[in-house]
C-alpha cells in the first residue's frame, strides 16, 4: 500500500449496513471478482454506474453495521474503492477493512465537505486529505501505528506470512 | 476491574488490563459458520499446515440449513471436508440450529470464557456470562492458526433497567426501547453491560435476548453477571469454567437508567433498528409475513407465546407466519409440548431449524411491497428479500398478535384471557 491514496469520491448517507453494502443473497459467492460486482447493491442497484472509476467511498455515521461478512469489504476493493472515509464506523466493519488492507478513515463530517466525483488525496502517513484544485485541507486522526502496519503490508494475511510471526 | 477485563487480563496472562490497552488474547471457542469459506481460504494464505487446536474449533451449517443451492451445498461441502482433514469434532451440521443457541446448548459457551465466532451476534454468549464477541474471516483464520486474536479492551456502558415488565411486554421490548432511545451506534467499540432488577428477574432466554441485540447498538460484547439458575444451566451442561464479578466501585463508562415499568410492546419500523414507536402507534398496518424465530426470537418459550396466543384460532387470510425453532433441540421440546401441533393447526409454517429467511437467502423471502414482522434482530433495507419489503422488527408475542390479527397489533389485545408464555394443559388444542 502507498501511503498516499488518490481518486474520486463516491458518497453515501448514515447507517450504511453491510446487507446495503452487499446483500445478503450473493454470500454463497467466493470469488472476489464476483463479490465485486454486487457492491452497494443495496443503496442502489447501479451504484457502481454513477461513476466510470470510483476510488473513495465517503460515508456518515456509522458506516458498515449489521453483520460480520467480510464480502462487504472484499466486494468494495474489487469495485475499485482504494479507502472508506466517514464519519465513523461499526467494528466488525473496521477491523475487516484494516484486515484485508482497505484503509478506512474516520472523518467526521466529510460528507458535507465534498461530492460525487471530488477528486481527493488522503495522505495516511500525515493523517491529511487534500482536494487539488481547492485549498481544502482536512486534517484526520493518524492511524495507531499496529494499524499502520497491518495496512502496510496489504492485509493481516500478509503481515502475519512477512513477519513470520507463526512457526511453521 | 470489571468482570469483562477479568475475563480479557486471564486471557492475554496479565494480572491487569483497561479500556484503551490492546491484548492478545487466546480464545477459547473459534466458531466459523457457514458464509465464511473465506476463512479457509485466507488460513491456507496464511501457510500454516494445521489449526492450533482442533477441540477449540467449531463449524456451523446455520445460515444455510439445509443448502438451497449448488454452491451454498459445496461451501458447506468444503467445510465438512476441511474439519475432517483437521481432526475438528465440532460441526453442527444443518440438522442442528442456529450458531449461539446450540453453542449454548452444546456446552460450550460458558462463564469467563472468550468465544468469538464469525458472526456479529456473538454477543449473545454475554448472557452466560462469557467475552463473546464477532469478527470477520481473515481475523477467523488468524485465530485458526495462532490461537490468538488482538483486542482494544473496551469500556463499558451500564444499562440499569428497573421495573416489573407489565403483562405481554419482554426483554425484546426492552431492548428495542432502549435502542429506539439512544440510537443505533450508542455502544461501538464499548462493551454493554445489563443491571437492576428486571434483568435479574430474567430467565436466561430472555437475557440471551437483551446481550444478542447489543450489537445493533455497536457493541463489541454484551455482559449480565451469570446468577444461580444461569450457572445450574451451565454446570448441566460444560465442563470446567470460572466466574469473574465486577469489583465493587467499578466507573463505568457511562450509566443509563431505565424504568420499565410502564412500557409498552415496541416495533422497530423500517428500515432502521432504532427507529422503535409502541405497537399500538403501528397504525393498523397490513402484514403478509410473520417469522418467529432466528437466534434472537426462536427459543422455546418464544414458541410457548406464540402457541399460547394462537391456540384454537386461525392466522389470518392473506399472511403467513413462519416458525423456525432456533435449534432441533428447541423443535424437539416444542413437538413434545404440543406447541408445534397447535401452531401447524393454526396455519402456520414450520421450517428447518437455523437462521431461515433473516438474512434474505431462503425459506420465506419477501417480495416487493410486502411487510413482515419478525422476532430476529434487524430491518435494514433488503434484509429479508426485496429492498422494496418492509421489516418490522417485534417481539414474539406481538408477532404472533399480529399474524392473527393481518396487521401490525398489540399481543396485548389477545393476551387478556391466555396466560402469557405458558399453554394451558391441553388448551391449545381446541
Ligand atoms: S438467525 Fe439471523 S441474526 Fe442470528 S445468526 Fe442467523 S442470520 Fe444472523
Amino acid at each position: 500500500m502507498a501511503g498516499i491514496v488518490k481518486g474520486y469520491v463516491l458518497r453515501v448517507g448514515n447507517n450504511i449496513d453491510t446487507d446495503q453494502i452487499y446483500p445478503g443473497r450473493y454470500l454463497e459467492l467466493t470469488d472476489p471478482q464476483e463479490i465485486g460486482k454486487h457492491a452497494m447493491e443495496g443503496v442502489d442497484p447501479f451504484f457502481l454506474r454513477r461513476l466510470k472509476h470510483p476510488g473513495i467511498l465517503v460515508g456518515g455515521k456509522n458506516f458498515g453495521c449489521g453483520s460480520s461478512r467480510e464480502h462487504a469489504v472484499i466486494t468494495l476493493i474489487h469495485a475499485g474503492f482504494k479507502a472508506v472515509i466517514a464519519d465513523s464506523f461499526a467494528r466488525i466493519f473496521y477491523r475487516n477493512a484494516i484486515n484485508l488492507g482497505l484503509p478506512a478513515i474516520i472523518c467526521p463530517g466529510i460528507a458535507q465537505q465534498v461530492e460525487d466525483g471530488t477528486y481527493m488525496e488522503i495522505d495516511l502517513y500525515d493523517g491529511l486529505i487534500r482536494i487539488p484544485g481547492s485549498d481544502t485541507e482536512i486534517t484526520v486522526a493518524k492511524m495507531p501505528p499496529y494499524v499502520m502496519a497491518i495496512l502496510e503490508k496489504g492485509g493481516l494475511v500478509s503481515y502475519l506470512r512477512s513477519a513470520s510471526r507463526i512457526e511453521k | 476491574m470489571h468482570a469483562l477485563e477479568k475475563i480479557l487480563a486471564k486471557a492475554s496472562g496479565q494480572r491487569e488490563v483497561r479500556p484503551g490497552d490492546i491484548v492478545t488474547v487466546a480464545v477459547d471457542v473459534a466458531g466459523i459458520n457457514d458464509l465464511y469459506l473465506q476463512v479457509l481460504q485466507s488460513f491456507r494464505e496464511i501457510g500454516t499446515p494445521r489449526v492450533w487446536d482442533p477441540s477449540k474449533v467449531v463449524f456451523f451449517l446455520d445460515h444455510y440449513a439445509p443448502a438451497p443451492t449448488i454452491k451454498s451445498a459445496a461451501n458447506q461441502k468444503e467445510m465438512r471436508e476441511f474439519a475432517e482433514s483437521q481432526g475438528i469434532g465440532g460441526v453442527f451440521d444443518v440438522n442442528t440450529g442456529v450458531c449461539h443457541q446450540v453453542l449454548m446448548e452444546a456446552g460450550l459457551s460458558r462463564p469467563g470464557s472468550v468465544v468469538v465466532i464469525t458472526d456479529s451476534h456473538t454477543t449473545t454468549h454475554g448472557a452466560l456470562g462469557a467475552f463473546g464477541t464477532g469478527v470477520g474471516a481473515t481475523d477467523l483464520a488468524a485465530i485458526l492458526a495462532t490461537g490468538k486474536t488482538w483486542m482494544l479492551v473496551p469500556e463499558v456502558l451500564a444499562f440499569r433497567i428497573e421495573g416489573t415488565l407489565p403483562h405481554g411486554v419482554t426483554a425484546k421490548d426492552v431492548i428495542l426501547h432502549i435502542i429506539g432511545k439512544l440510537g443505533a451506534d450508542v455502544a461501538t467499540y464499548k462493551a454493554v453491560e445489563y443491571l437492576g432488577e428486571t434483568v435479574q428477574a430474567m430467565p436466561l432466554s430472555e437475557r440471551m435476548v437483551l446481550c444478542n441485540m447489543a450489537v445493533e447498538m455497536g457493541a463489541k460484547t454484551a455482559y449480565i453477571q451469570p446468577d444461580t439458575a444461569v450457572l445450574e444451566y451451565v454446570r448441566s451442561r460444560a465442563g470446567e469454567f470460572e466466574v469473574f464479578e465486577t469489583d465493587a466501585g467499578y466507573r463505568y463508562a457511562a450509566e443509563y437508567i431505565f424504568d420499565v415499568g410502564n412500557l409498552e410492546p415496541q416495533v422497530a419500523i423500517p428500515h432502521s433498528i432504532d427507529n422503535v414507536v409502541p405497537v399500538k402507534a403501528g397504525g393498523r398496518k397490513r402484514i403478509h409475513q410473520g417469522l418467529i424465530g432466528t437466534c434472537t426470537g426462536g427459543r422455546l418459550e418464544d414458541i410457548a407465546v406464540a402457541a399460547s396466543i394462537l391456540a384454537g384460532k386461525k392466522v389470518a387470510p392473506g399472511t403467513r407466519l413462519l416458525i423456525i425453532p432456533a435449534s432441533t433441540e428447541v423443535l424437539m421440546q416444542a413437538i413434545d409440548k404440543g406447541y408445534i401441533q397447535t401452531l401447524l393447526a393454526a396455519g402456520a409454517t414450520l421450517s428447518t431449524p437455523g437462521c431461515g429467511p433473516c438474512l434474505g437467502t431462503h425459506l420465506g423471502v419477501l417480495a416487493p411491497g410486502e411487510a413482515c414482522v419478525t422476532a430476529s434482530s434487524r430491518n435494514f433495507p433488503g434484509r429479508m428479500g426485496s429492498t422494496e419489503a418492509e421489516v418490522y422488527v417485534a417481539s414474539p408475542a406481538t408477532v404472533a398478535a399480529s399474524a392473527l390479527a393481518g396487521y401490525l397489533c398489540d399481543p396485548r389485545e389477545w393476551l387478556s384471557s391466555t396466560t402469557f408464555g405458558e399453554v394451558k394443559e391441553n388448551g391449545w388444542d381446541s
